[in-house]
């Protein structure tokens, strides 16, 4: 096999091109298509909710980065370019149903209503994610790769013995694809005809690994192999995504069990803040996919259509401003986490060595106070 | 005959093993790397930087982000007759690949009676310190140092790092290499023309006569700074690099102890069953007579490790290891 048959990737010369399989509702142009399998009702003013939570989105995200740049934050993940995977998956989501994010999914967050500052907490150091995960339904962060897949699974198969009428989504990337528990999550969900939906966001990289370091085959066709259907969709087409998942989630509520979800996008930034991707990609690579922005396509559709005006534009811009301001003072005026937190809820039920353990750590650190005192 | 020259380079920890690791694949064709990232990126830490360049996808291979899958094929590898060098990226991700390492790379030799020797080496960036989130700053040695089978060694230097790293290679066992990471980019002066002493070896990095302080990766360092701030009180501390924990080379210590008659164990993995421990019970068995004070262990606490906001809270620093020492001489 050549790599000329692969049709995906760096290596390949038709790189950016997804292929005929992906599904497509919104062109880059912002032009509204048709597909014969996925279709959407959505009404102007549901568009410009959608608008709105990109646009929100992205600007969180830009702050985020400028904070860590500001010496604010640890370390951020940025979604750039991934608006219109998260806000579309995010979407498709009902009440009931739970998400399993990996580190990035700060788009699907604030679908979930999370507030943007306790992600934040998380990359300055304070806590490892401040929302609650159950009355969110969104869970916490996994940075462990893959590991979140399994359990999204072992969440589904309750859904489906005790009655639930919720699905889950988990979510991925595509190195994540080769990582044994995200392959066994794929063979349980089989199995047993979980409620599950695998979304997998092909950003095209690995940190600096390519696609073709994962797959000699586009990804969504390795769910055949598992025995459920895959899709591709375009991931910077939020109606798209949207229209997939949704269909996707219904299926999985109605007994029909899993499906693979390859939302094809890029990842636009570094893969975090600690990372120079110049080291491993050209910037023309970029420019390519800086065309296909999934959020100047909404736009463009959203004028071209006529629903939206220049004032609606403005008073997004203004409501952006404004929540970046609030992120901004809310992340520098956060206070350190107090450090005998360190000792809480390790176990539900706390051991006497650790409460001795603990005790030992207070009365050492009274004594530099004391000896302050003193001196 | 050409005089001898001696290259004589101030390096960091970092740059100083990945020249270990480019000499080591001079030196011999089976050696090979393996990980994710450490191609064309030359590595999160850049410790593989320019390898791949230089010796091919062939030897460097930039792999699935799987590491069991890096361990396992590791496995078929070294069973081939290659000598694979993997890279764990971080402490925290070595656990997909522990059940290859510890039901396979530990046992093979012994289950195949000496037929399959797993010349393999197991590179782990390790320890906390550099404000990173969860999974990125943990001390997982002891998991490893209490499986039969497998050899564990830590460098704390860039001289120890740069010979360490090409003797582990050598080895005719599997070595997990462990690699101070808030340390990477220390410098010191590298003579590579010198002549190392041998791998499964302690040694004293100070030589003291009131307490003994055993150390080893990032808390050396630690361990050196307080040995030199209580030296104007008059007081003077023994340091001791461990560099090899699996197996322990103690007789350095208990000479150590026997004259000191204190000591104290310093590292940054949780107390509770940590290789101090094991320390602590050999000293004690060993040097009973000579001990004036316990054995007193300095160690992360027995919790998850914190965010990174609290991490100083957590690891043991300065002051910790001269309280520790303070309480050896309240005996
Ligand atoms: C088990 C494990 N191994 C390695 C890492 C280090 N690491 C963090 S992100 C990453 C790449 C993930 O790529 P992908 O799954 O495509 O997701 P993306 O970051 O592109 O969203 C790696 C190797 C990790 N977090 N967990
Ligand atoms: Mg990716």
């Amino acid at each position: 096999m050549s790599s000329g048959d692969i049709g995906v990737g760096p290596g390949d010369s038709s790189f950016a091109e997804a292929g005929p399989e992906l599904i497509q509702l919104l062109t880059p142009e912002g032009e509204r298509v048709e597909h014969p399998d996925y279709s959407i009702e959505i009404s102007p003013e549901e568009l410009r909710a959608i608008y709105r939570d990109l646009a929100l989105v992205r600007r969180i995200d830009v702050e985020a980065t400028a904070l860590q740049r500001q010496g604010e934050l640890g370390i951020w993940a940025s979604l750039l370019g991934q608006e219109g995977a998260q806000i579309g998956a995010g979407w498709a989501l009902e009440a009931d149903d739970m998400a399993f994010p990996t580190y990035r999914e700060h788009g699907v967050a604030w679908c979930r209503k999370v507030d943007p500052l306790d992600i934040i907490s998380l990359f300055r150091g304070c806590d490892n994610g401040a929302w609650d995960p159950v009355a969110t339904m969104f869970n916490l962060y996994t940075v462990v790769i893959g590991a979140q897949c399994l359990h999204a699974v072992g969440y589904a198969m309750g859904m489906q013995r005790d009655g639930g009428n919720g699905a889950t989504l988990a979510f991925f990337g595509d190195g994540a694809t080769s990582q044994g528990d995200v392959n066994e999550s794929f063979i349980w969900a089989s199995v047993f005809a979980a409620p599950v939906v695998f979304f997998c966001q092909n950003n095209q990289y690995a940190i600096s690994e390519p696609i073709e370091k994962q797959s000699r085959i586009p990804l969504f066709q390795r769910a055949r192999g598992f025995g459920f259907p895959g899709v591709r969709v375009d991931g910077n087409d939020v109606l798209a995504v949207l229209a997939v998942t949704r269909k996707a989630l219904d299926a999985a509520r109605t007994g029909q069990g899993p499906t693979f979800i390859e939302a094809y996008t890029y990842r636009m930034g570094a893969h975090t803040t600690s990372d120079d991707p110049s080291r491993y990609r050209l910037a023309s690579e970029m420019e390519a996919w800086k065309l296909k922005d999934p959020i100047e396509r909404v736009r463009a559709y959203l004028i071209r259509s006529g629903y939206a005006d220049a004032d609606f534009f403005a008073g997004i811009d203004a409501e952006a401003d404004e929540l970046a301001a609030r992120i901004r003072q809310g992340t520098v005026e956060m206070p350190d986490p107090d450090p005998d937190s360190m000792f809480a809820n390790v176990y539900a039920e706390q051991t006497p060595y650790l409460t001795e353990q603990a005790a030992g750590f207070a009365e050492y650190h009274a004594s530099f106070a004391t000896a302050e005192q003193e001196a | 005959m050409a005089p001898v020259t001696r290259p004589s380079t101030s390096v960091t920890l970092g740059k100083a093993i990945n020249m270990g690791l480019r000499k080591a694949m001079e030196d011999d064709p089976k050696v090979l790397l393996m990980g994710e990232d450490i191609g064309k990126l030359g590595g999160v830490f850049r410790v593989t930087d320019g390898l791949q360049k230089d010796f091919g996808e062939d030897r460097v291979i930039d792999t699935p982000l799987a590491e069991s899958g890096i361990l396992g094929t590791a496995v078929g590898l070294a069973m081939r007759g290659f000598r694979p060098v993997c890279e764990i990226q971080f402490d925290g991700f070595i656990f997909p690949a522990y059940n290859q390492i510890v039901t396979q790379v530990a046992k093979i030799h012994s289950r195949s009676r000496g037929k399959l020797p797993m010349r393999i080496v197991i590179r782990v960036p390790f320890g906390g310190g550099i404000g990173a989130v969860e999974h990125h700053s943990e001390s997982p040695e002891a998991y490893f140092s209490h499986t039969a089978g497998l050899k564990v060694v830590a460098c704390s230097n860039p001289v120890d790092a740069y010979w360490m790293i090409q003797q582990a290679i050598r080895a005719e066992d599997p070595v997990l290499f462990f690699e101070p990471k808030r340390r990477y980019w220390e410098k010191a002066e590298l003579d590579t023309s010198a002549t190392p002493g041998p791998l499964f070896v302690t040694s004293v990095v100070r030589p003291g006569d009131d307490c003994t302080v055993l150390a080893y990766g990032p808390m050396v360092k630690t361990s050196l700074q307080a040995a030199s701030a209580v030296e104007a009180e008059g007081r003077s501390l023994e340091v001791i690099d461990l560099r090899t924990l699996s197996p322990l080379d103690l007789d350095p210590v208990y000479d150590s102890v026997r004259r000191t008659g204190r000591c104290v164990v310093v590292h940054e993995a949780p107390t509770n069953l940590g290789l101090g421990a094991e320390i602590a019970a050999r000293i004690t068995e060993r040097c009973f007579y000579s001990l004036e004070a316990p054995v007193l262990r300095v160690g992360g606490y027995d919790t998850p490790y914190p965010p990174s906001k609290i991490e100083e809270d957590y690891l043991p620093d300065l002051d910790r290891v001269l309280d520790a020492v303070d309480r050896t001489f309240a005996f």
